[in-house]
């Protein structure tokens, strides 16, 4: 637990003029597994969009190992599984086309090597998608299409792992399957943030949780138990959340 | 074949082949991100570059390139810097470019409406030698461009913000493709036309569609369809006497019509076999767990 992959300090960020991150520090170190928790509007996916440098931070330091995130340029070391949308492309694309995507940082002028298609190959094999290769993106399921996804970012071979909602919207079946990923990428060595909505089968693997609230850490450190209903097995996390100030965090620390 | 013996024929067949194949190679980005229309809307820009030639007595083919380039870099800094309504500048970007096509036409010297009709709605029999070579060159950077790049073109069109995580410089290409498909209306230009040019970047890929399931086929059945209806359209349009930019987007219109006919019971059989190879599902009734713990039984 020496070097950190991921360090935020006094991280500040507004969407228009709301602020979203009110001064966050979080430090990932290698080989850890932290899961980003908090309701709706609690800034967990800002602070994840503003490490990747989709989100413009107005105060603060973002450290990507260990190199100011403004003059990082070694991408390929990142893997990132943005949340889930319904948008595709104008234009039909094979789960194979998605998956080699993800392989770009890793060739010269994208320039496909053998190495690069058995990479891109694993990583199918990974998710249990190989045999959906050929198909159609549009075809897939909400779970399949999370799976495919997830094969994207590994498709580089990635030390870090940056997932935001991988759960949301997938079946059973297509979680198992997430889960026994992210063991196996955790096994070989993998750093990985998560933002998640509920902890939920992810739960053994999580060495540390921090739980965002307005914009500020809540708690950091080791992973909530659930409580009442949230305990139930299979229990699916769905709320409406129409006001997210008037949604408590369900984290079972505050009683 | 006797068309093939006139000098004017064979350049407008070599234009038309160029044009079959770039217009739809760059229409499959834009249609990929939705930005289908946006190859109508260099066309409109294009027109004040038309007009520049004449008025200047430059080359409006190269006139047209450079205004409609800059036209396409000025639409690609609208998006990203989208404060105002994005639609209403992009509107004003339009309309302004046909009315300055118009004004500048008229204020030439040797320019008339009837110069402008010939590149609103191209004009085949007409182009010049200079004007081959002019689309030959900017054809090959076209495809440079669109089969070259065509992995990193597929990343920044399917999902930007992962694009720009993976490193790839996605503004950079962005810009590439908004100059590559404003090349391409300008190569198309005296072909089809300047008004009808989107037509050959949007149709072909929307028909290919109906058939493919990959990215690399749609590219492939789309220029296929590209070069087809160029190449009938302007050997229509020798024998009958009808123009042949209209000719090609009228049938470009019919070959998706016809692929969407066809397309339906191909649909239906993928279904079947992939229905058949797959393992029989759960049984269809529902079965419940036996001992499934109820919300009493777990403490809190």
């Amino acid at each position: 637990m020496s070097e950190p992959v991921i360090s935020l300090r006094g991280v500040r960020a507004e969407l228009g003029s709301r602020p979203v991150l009110r001064g966050i520090d979080l430090t990932v170190s290698r080989g850890e597994v932290v899961a980003l928790l908090g309701a709706n509007g609690s800034g967990k996916s800002t602070a994840v969009r503003s490490i990747i440098g989709q989100v413009p931070v107005s105060t603060g330091e973002i450290e990507l190992f260990g190199t100011p995130r403004r003059r990082f340029r070694d991408w390929a070391r990142v893997g990132y599984v943005p949340q889930r949308t319904t948008a595709a492309g104008g234009v039909p694309a094979t789960v194979d086309e998605v998956v080699s995507s993800g392989r770009l940082s890793r060739t010269r002028f994208g320039v496909f090597r053998k190495s690069d298609r058995e990479a891109v190959r694993r990583a199918l094999d990974l998710v249990g998608m190989a045999d959906r290769a050929g198909d159609s993106v549009g075809a897939l399921s909400g779970g399949q299409h999370q799976r495919v996804l997830i094969a994207r970012a590994l498709a580089a071979d990635p030390e870090l792992l940056i997932m935001d909602e991988p759960m949301a919207g997938v079946d059973l079946a297509s979680q198992e399957v997430l889960a026994s990923t992210l063991r196996e990428q955790v096994a070989q060595g993998a750093t990985v943030l998560l933002v998640l909505h509920e902890l939920g089968p992810l739960e053994p693997l999580i060495d540390r949780a921090v739980v965002l609230r307005d914009g500020c850490v809540l708690h950091d450190g080791p992973p909530p138990k659930a409580v009442g209903q949230h305990a139930l097995p299979g229990h699916d996390h769905v709320h409406p959340h129409a006001a997210h100030d008037a949604e408590p965090i369900r984290t079972g620390l505050l009683s | 074949m006797e068309f093939l013996n006139y000098d004017f024929m064979q350049r407008a067949l070599l234009a038309a082949v160029l044009v079959g194949i770039t217009a739809p190679a760059v229409g499959i980005y834009l249609v990929q991100r939705r930005q289908a229309l946006m190859g109508d809307g260099i066309g409109h820009v294009a027109m004040t570059g038309v007009g520049l030639g004449f008025l200047l007595s430059w080359s409006p083919v190269w006139m047209a390139t450079l205004v409609s380039v800059l036209g396409a870099v000025l639409m690609e800094l609208i998006r990203w810097y989208g404060k105002t309504r994005g639609d209403i500048a992009l509107a004003m970007l339009f309309y302004g470019g046909m009315a300055g096509g118009v004004m500048f036409i008229n204020l030439a010297p040797t320019g008339s409406n009837a110069n402008l009709t010939s590149y609103l709605f191209g004009s085949l029999s007409t182009v010049s030698e200079s004007d081959v070579t002019a689309i030959c060159v900017l054809a090959a950077f076209v495809m440079l461009v669109t089969l070259g790049l065509r992995r990193q073109l597929f990343a920044v069109s399917q999902d930007e913000e992962f694009a720009r995580v993976t490193g790839l410089p996605v503004r950079a290409l962005n810009l590439l493709t908004a100059i590559t498909a404003a090349v391409t209306v300008t190569v198309a230009m005296r072909v089809v036309g300047l008004l009808l040019v989107s037509a050959l970047m949007v149709v072909p890929v929307a028909a290919a569609q109906q058939l493919s399931r990959s990215f690399a086929a749609t590219f492939a059945i789309a220029v296929a369809i590209g070069v087809a209806v160029t190449l009938g359209g302007t050997v229509t349009s020798y024998y009958q006497d009808v123009p042949p930019g209209a000719t090609i987007v009228l049938l470009t219109i019919g070959a998706f019509v016809v692929l969407t006919g066809l397309a339906a019971p191909l649909a239906r059989r993928r279904a079947r076999a992939a229905a058949a190879a797959r393992p029989p599902a759960d049984p269809a009734e529902c079965t419940i767990p036996a001992s499934r713990p109820t919300g009493d039984q777990i403490g809190v």
